[in-house]
C-alpha cells in the first residue's frame, strides 16, 4: 500500500494515499466526509441533476481499501450521507452494497453535522467513538488530543515552479489529525483558511493525497 | 419613394444634414421581414435603424412596446438612449424610452414590465430574462420592429444565438415582428443574413457606401524592436510622439497584461504628463467609468486598452488608433480601424506596432491583407445545443409548453435550422432527467409532463435559480484586488484566482498601472499594499486571445520563402537572415522542429502555424505521447505559429510522435482526459445549467460546501462518456478551443516531411515562445517527480525533516497487510 505512515497520542498510523486512514494495530479503516446521496439531495432541493453515480464510484474506492487493508473495523467519521433523506433514498442496489461491504466487520457511522440521526442502515451509530488513547469524532474540538476528525475538507496547495497543485490532505500534528474527504463529490478547503490557524500547531504537516502520499510542512 | 415627413425634413434641415442614402434604402425597405445593414462607423447607422421607428411612433397613436433594440454592451444601449432623447425631445415626438440591463434598478424593471416603453433597450442576457417571465406576452404586446446593433459581433458567440432564440420566441407572441441588423463590414454578411432572418425568410442586405479606404501604416521607429517579448517598451517615445500630434489616440493591446505592461512604461516616459488613462475588463467598474466620461469629455489625449473599449461607447474625437502588438485577425483590425475618426467619408488613421519580430512579419502580412481588400473568417456551423438547453428551461420559468411547437420555433432561427429532432428530444430529454444512463431520481427530475402532453417545472421555485444563470458569458473566477486598509481599502480590479493561487506575500504586480505588493487573502479578496519596485511580477489576467487567422497564417508562411524581404525593415530581416543561419526557416509543405536545452529544461519547438487554438491541442496530443513515452513534459505553451514544449527528457526523434494515425487515433482517448476539455465542460455545462455559476456569497461562505466541475466531467467520463453533456463538450472542443480542423489541414500539408534540427540554444525564432502566458501543465509523472522533490525541499528548509526520529517521507509499497 501506498502511505505516509506517522504516530499520533503514540499511535502507529498510515495516512493512505486513497484518503483513508489505517490503524494496522487495530485493523481500523478510517474514512471522514462520503456525503453518499449528494446528486438525490441536490435533485430533490430543486437544483440541477448532477450525475447520480458519487455513491457507486465513492462505494468502489472503499471497497478497494478494504481488499487492500482486511480492515476488521471500519469507522465513517461523519457526513457519511449527504442528509437523512439521501440516505434513505439509497437505490436499493446501493444500500446492499454497503450491507455486502459490512459482512464480518464491525462499522460505525459517526454521526456528523449533514446526517445528525440515526439511519436505516448496519453497524452502529455513535456521536463520537473513543478508542484510547485515540477518540474519532466529526468535528475537531480546541482543546482535544489524541483527536481524529474530519468535517473541513482540507487542501493543501503547493506552488512547484510556477505552477500550482492543490490535493485533497490530511492535517496532523501532535495533539490531532483532521482527515481529507473521502467522497467523490467533495470539494476542499484551503490550509490556508482561518478556521486551521488556532487548530492546528505552527509544526502541523499536511499529507497530500493523489499518486502518492507525501508530507509537507502545512501550508499556511 | 418613401418621403420623409416634413417634421423629420424640417429637423433634418436644422441640423445642416442630409438624409443618407442608405438612410433612405432603410426607409423605403421598411416593411421588409428581416433587413441587415452593412456600413461604417459613423454613417449614421444607428439612426437608420429607429428612423422608420420614430416615424412610426411620431402620431402617438401606438400603444405599448413599438420597437426592441439590443445591443451586445450595456454601456451602448445608455448610449443609445441618450442620442435617440435629442430627436425626440428636439421634434417634440410623443415617444418614451427606456432601456433595461443588468445594472438597472429592481424599481424601475417592474415599471417597465407593467408599463413597456415604445423603445426599450437592452442586452441579449436581458431579454432572455425577459422571455422567461409568464407576462412576457403582456409586456411585448404590439411589438414591430427589432433592431440588432453590432449584429456582426453577437453573430459571433453564443449570445448571439441565445438572442435569436428569445427572437423566435418573441415571434410567436408577435406574429409580424420584423427585424433589422446593423453591422461592421464582415467577410460574409449572408451568414449573418441567415442567422439573423427567420428561417426560411429572406433577409435582405444593403451595402452603404463603405468610405475611403483607411490611411494605416507601421509605425516608424528610432529602435528595432526587441527579439522576443509583447511590451512593445522600444515604441513609447514614437508612441509618445504620435499622442502629442493628434488629439485623442486608442492604444490596443492583445492582452490586459500587456497593457498594463504598455502603461507603466509609458507614464514612466510621460515628461510632458499627457493625460493618459488604461482601460481593460479586470479593472474595477467605477474605475473603467470614470475613464470612459474623460474620454467622452475630450479629457484623455490617449487610452491604453483591450477588446474591451472595443464597442460600445463612443469613441468621440479619436483620430488616431494604435495598435500595439500583431492584430491576429484582419477583419477585426479593420472594424477597430474603421471607428476611428468619426467623420463620414474621411479615411481613418491607424499604426501598427509589432512587439517583436516574429510580429513585424505578421503585421506586414497584415497590411498587405487590409490593402488587398482581404477579411479573414471561418464558418461557425450549427447552433450550439448547450444553449439549447438553456433555452429550454428559460421557456420552462414562463410556463408550461409543448415540445412540438417549441421544436418549431427553435428550427425557425437560422443557427437552429438544421436541428434535427432527436438531437433536440436529446436536449429536452437532459433538461427534464438528467439524460443518464443511470436513471435513479427520477421522481426529482426537473421537468415534468403533465396529462396534456406539455412540460413545466416540477418545482415552481427552481425558476429562482434558472433565471439567475441565464447567460452564455463564461467567467473565469477572479478575485476582487483592494488595498490594504482597516476598514476595506479602494477597490483596484480583479485578477483570476488561478494567479493569485500562485501569489506568496511580498509577490509585486501590476494593476491599473500601478504596482502592488500582495498582502494576503481575506475574505475572497486579494489585499495588497503600494509598492515602489520598478519590476513587478506580471499578472496572467484572463483575456480573450484570439487565434490568428487561417488566412493570415498563410501569408505570413509565404513570406518566409522569400530569397529577400524588401518590405521589411532591415532589423526584421536579420532576424530571419539569422534563424537560417543557426537553423532554418519553417518551409510551407514541411514541418520544422527544433530541440534544445533551455532554462535547466529540455525545449522542443513545432512551427506548425495551426492557430492559437490548433497550436495548444497539438501540444495536448504530444505532450500525452510523450509521457507515454517516458520524456517526462512537464508543460508546453502555444501561439499561433509554434507550440513550445518543455520537458525533463530531449526528443531525440520526433517522427513517432507526429505518426498521422497515433496521432488521430489518440484524439478520441486523449479528449477523455485533459484540462482544455475540463475548461470546455465547464462553459457548456454551466450554459446548460448542469452546474450553477458560483454567487459570490457562495464562494465566501466556505469552499468545501462546492466541488470542482472537474469531477463531475471525471464521473461522466467514467460512468456515462456518451452522455448528451459529453458530446456537447466533444463538439464545442473540437470546433472551439480543439480545432482539431487546423492540424489535421496540418498534417495534410506537411505530409510526414519533418525537418527535425537539434540545437545547443534557443534559436532566434523561438525566442518569443519563452515570454508567452498561459503554460499548461501536464499532470504527469514529471509532476508528482516535482512534487517529491518539494515536499522533502519543504521539510528541509522548514527544520522538520531534523527532528528524531526523522518521519519517513518516502512513499511505501508492501504487500498487503
Amino acid at each position: 500500500m501506498n502511505a505516509y505512515e506517522f504516530t499520533l497520542a503514540g499511535v502507529q498510523l498510515s495516512a493512505l494515499n486513497t484518503g483513508a486512514l489505517w490503524w494496522p494495530d487495530q485493523s481500523l479503516l478510517c474514512v471522514s466526509d462520503l456525503h453518499l446521496g449528494k446528486s438525490e439531495r441536490i435533485a430533490r432541493r430543486g437544483g440541477s441533476g448532477l450525475p447520480p453515480y458519487e455513491t457507486r464510484d465513492t462505494l468502489t474506492r472503499l471497497a478497494a481499501d478494504l481488499a487492500l487493508t482486511h480492515a476488521r473495523t471500519v469507522i465513517c467519521l461523519g457526513d457519511s450521507f449527504d442528509d437523512l433523506g439521501a440516505a434513505m433514498a439509497l437505490p436499493e442496489e446501493e444500500k446492499l452494497w454497503i450491507a455486502r461491504l459490512q459482512a464480518g466487520r464491525r462499522w460505525v457511522w459517526i454521526e456528523g453535522n449533514h446526517d445528525p440521526g440515526p439511519i436505516d442502515m448496519g453497524g452502529s451509530h455513535l456521536a463520537e467513538l473513543p478508542l484510547a488513547p485515540l477518540t474519532f469524532r466529526h468535528i475537531a474540538q480546541p482543546d482535544a488530543s489524541g483527536e481524529i476528525s474530519g468535517h473541513y475538507h482540507p487542501k493543501a496547495r503547493l506552488s512547484l515552479r510556477g505552477q500550482s497543485v492543490s490535493r485533497p490532505a490530511f492535517l496532523y500534528d501532535s495533539d490531532r489529525l483532521i482527515m481529507p474527504a473521502y467522497g467523490t463529490y467533495t470539494g476542499g478547503l484551503d490550509t490556508r483558511a482561518e478556521v486551521f490557524q488556532p487548530l492546528m500547531r505552527v509544526e502541523a504537516r499536511a499529507v497530500l493525497t493523489g499518486k502518492s502520499a507525501l508530507a509537507v510542512p502545512m501550508p499556511r | 419613394m418613401r418621403v420623409l415627413p416634413q417634421l423629420f425634413e424640417n429637423w433634418f434641415a436644422s441640423k445642416g444634414w442630409s438624409i443618407h442614402p442608405h438612410q433612405q434604402d432603410m426607409l423605403e425597405r421598411a416593411d421588409a421581414p428581416a433587413l441587415l445593414l452593412i456600413a461604417p462607423t459613423g454613417g449614421g447607422k444607428t439612426l437608420s435603424g429607429f428612423l422608420p421607428t420614430l416615424i412610426d411612433l411620431a402620431d402617438g397613436t401606438h400603444e405599448g412596446m413599438h420597437t426592441l433594440y439590443i445591443s451586445p454592451l450595456k454601456a451602448l444601449a445608455a448610449d443609445i438612449k441618450r442620442n435617440l432623447t435629442t430627436p425626440v425631445a428636439e421634434m417634440d415626438l410623443p415617444i418614451s424610452i427606456d432601456e433595461r440591463t443588468g445594472d438597472t434598478p429592481q424599481t424601475r424593471r417592474k415599471r417597465q414590465r407593467a408599463d413597456p416603453p415604445n423603445i426599450f433597450l437592452t442586452t441579449p442576457e436581458s431579454l432572455a430574462l425577459l422571455v422567461s417571465y409568464d407576462d412576457a406576452p403582456r409586456m411585448f404586446k404590439g411589438l414591430k420592429r427589432v433592431v440588432i446593433d453590432e449584429i456582426h459581433a453577437l453573430a459571433e458567440s453564443k449570445r448571439g444565438d441565445q438572442m435569436m432564440l428569445a427572437l423566435a420566441r418573441l415571434q410567436t407572441l408577435c406574429p409580424n415582428l420584423k427585424r433589422v441588423g446593423l453591422s461592421a463590414t464582415v467577410e460574409d454578411p449572408a451568414a449573418i443574413a441567415h442567422l439573423m432572418a427567420r428561417h426560411p425568410d429572406p433577409c435582405e442586405i444593403l451595402l452603404a457606401d463603405p468610405g475611403p479606404a483607411p490611411d494605416i501604416q507601421m509605425l516608424a521607429t528610432d529602435d528595432a524592436p526587441p527579439w522576443s517579448g509583447s511590451g512593445a517598451a522600444y515604441a513609447i517615445p514614437s508612441v509618445l510622439e504620435q499622442i502629442k500630434q493628434h488629439n485623442t489616440t486608442l492604444i490596443f493591446h492583445n492582452t490586459r497584461a500587456q497593457a498594463e505592461i504598455f502603461f507603466h512604461n509609458l507614464w514612466l516616459a510621460n515628461d510632458d504628463s499627457l493625460p493618459i488613462g488604461i482601460h481593460h475588463g479586470s479593472l474595477d467598474r467605477a474605475q473603467r467609468m470614470r475613464v470612459e466620461a474623460a474620454m467622452v469629455r475630450g479629457d484623455l489625449r490617449a487610452i491604453v486598452c483591450t477588446g474591451s473599449l472595443d464597442l460600445g461607447i463612443d469613441w468621440g474625437d479619436v483620430d488616431l488608433v494604435i495598435q500595439i502588438g500583431a492584430p491576429k485577425n484582419v477583419k477585426r483590425l479593420v472594424q477597430r480601424i474603421g471607428r476611428a475618426n468619426h467623420r463620414y467619408n474621411a479615411p481613418s488613421k491607424a499604426l501598427l506596432v509589432p512587439a517583436n519580430r516574429f510580429e513585424v512579419v505578421e503585421c506586414v502580412a497584415a497590411l498587405d491583407a487590409v490593402l488587398a481588400g482581404e477579411l479573414d473568417g471561418d464558418p461557425r456551423g450549427a447552433g450550439p445545443r448547450d444553449v439549447l438547453c438553456q433555452h429550454i428551461l428559460i421557456t420552462a420559468c414562463a410556463g408550461p409548453f409543448d415540445a412540438d411547437a417549441l421544436y418549431a420555433e427553435v428550427t425557425s432561427a437560422g443557427a437552429y435550422s438544421a436541428l434535427c429532432r432527436p438531437d433536440f428530444d436529446a436536449c429536452l430529454e437532459f433538461c427534464a432527467t438528467g439524460g443518464y444512463a443511470l436513471r435513479s431520481y427520477d421522481r426529482w427530475q426537473r421537468l415534468i409532463q403533465l396529462s396534456d402532453g406539455r412540460w413545466q417545472l416540477r418545482d415552481p421555485r427552481a425558476s429562482r435559480n434558472i433565471r439567475m444563470n441565464i447567460g452564455t458569458i463564461q467567467d473565469t473566477d477572479t478575485l476582487k484586488v483592494r488595498m490594504r486598509r482597516n476598514r476595506g481599502g479602494k477597490p483596484l480590479g480583479e485578477i483570476e484566482e488561478g494567479f493569485a493561487a500562485t501569489l506568496t506575500p511580498g509577490d509585486t504586480f501590476l494593476i491599473g498601472g500601478k504596482i502592488v505588493k500582495y498582502e494576503g487573502l481575506r475574505e475572497m479578496t486579494v489585499e495588497v499594499s503600494r509598492d515602489s519596485a520598478k519590476k513587478p511580477k506580471i499578472a496572467t489576467f484572463a483575456g480573450t486571445k484570439f487565434a490568428t487567422s487561417t488566412q493570415l497564417s498563410a501569408r505570413v508562411q509565404r513570406m518566409f520563402t522569400q530569397e529577400t524581404w524588401p518590405e521589411l525593415p532591415a532589423h526584421t530581416a536579420d532576424w530571419l537572415n539569422l534563424q537560417r543561419d543557426v537553423s532554418q526557416l519553417p518551409h510551407p509543405g514541411r514541418l520544422l522542429i527544433e530541440s534544445f536545452p533551455h532554462d535547466g529544461r529540455e525545449q522542443t519547438v513545432i512551427y506548425g502555424f495551426a492557430g492559437r487554438n490548433g497550436m495548444q491541442t497539438l501540444g495536448l496530443l504530444l505532450t500525452k505521447r510523450m509521457e507515454e513515452l517516458g520524456l517526462n513534459p512537464l508543460g508546453f505553451v502555444a501561439t499561433d505559429y509554434a507550440t513550445l514544449i518543455s520537458g525533463l527528457d530531449a526528443v531525440k526523434d520526433p517522427s513517432p510522435l507526429f505518426d498521422p494515425d497515433a496521432l488521430h487515433n489518440g484524439l478520441e482517448t486523449w479528449l477523455a482526459g485533459n484540462a482544455v476539455m475540463k475548461r470546455t465542460f465547464r462553459a457548456s455545462a454551466t450554459i446548460a445549467g448542469l452546474i450553477e455559476r458560483n454567487s459570490p456569497q457562495a464562494r465566501k461562505s466556505g469552499r468545501q460546501a462546492t466541488f470542482s466541475s472537474d469531477i463531475l466531467y471525471d464521473t461522466l467520463q467514467k460512468y456515462d462518456p456518451d452522455h448528451l453533456m459529453m458530446q456537447i463538450t466533444r463538439e464545442e472542443a473540437l470546433r472551439g478551443l480543439v480545432d482539431f480542423g487546423r492540424i489535421e489541414e496540418m498534417m495534410t500539408r506537411i505530409g510526414g516531411r519533418i525537418d527535425h534540427r537539434q540545437l545547443s540554444r534557443v534559436t532566434p525564432l523561438a525566442a518569443p515562445l519563452f515570454l508567452e502566458m498561459g503554460r499548461v501543465p501536464v499532470k504527469g509523472d514529471a509532476e508528482e517527480r516535482l512534487l517529491a522533490e518539494e515536499a522533502a525541499r519543504l521539510l528541509e528548509s522548514s527544520g522538520l525533516a531534523q527532528i528524531t526520529p526523522a518521519p519517513s517521507n518516502k512513499p511505501r509499497w508492501r504487500m498487503g497487510y
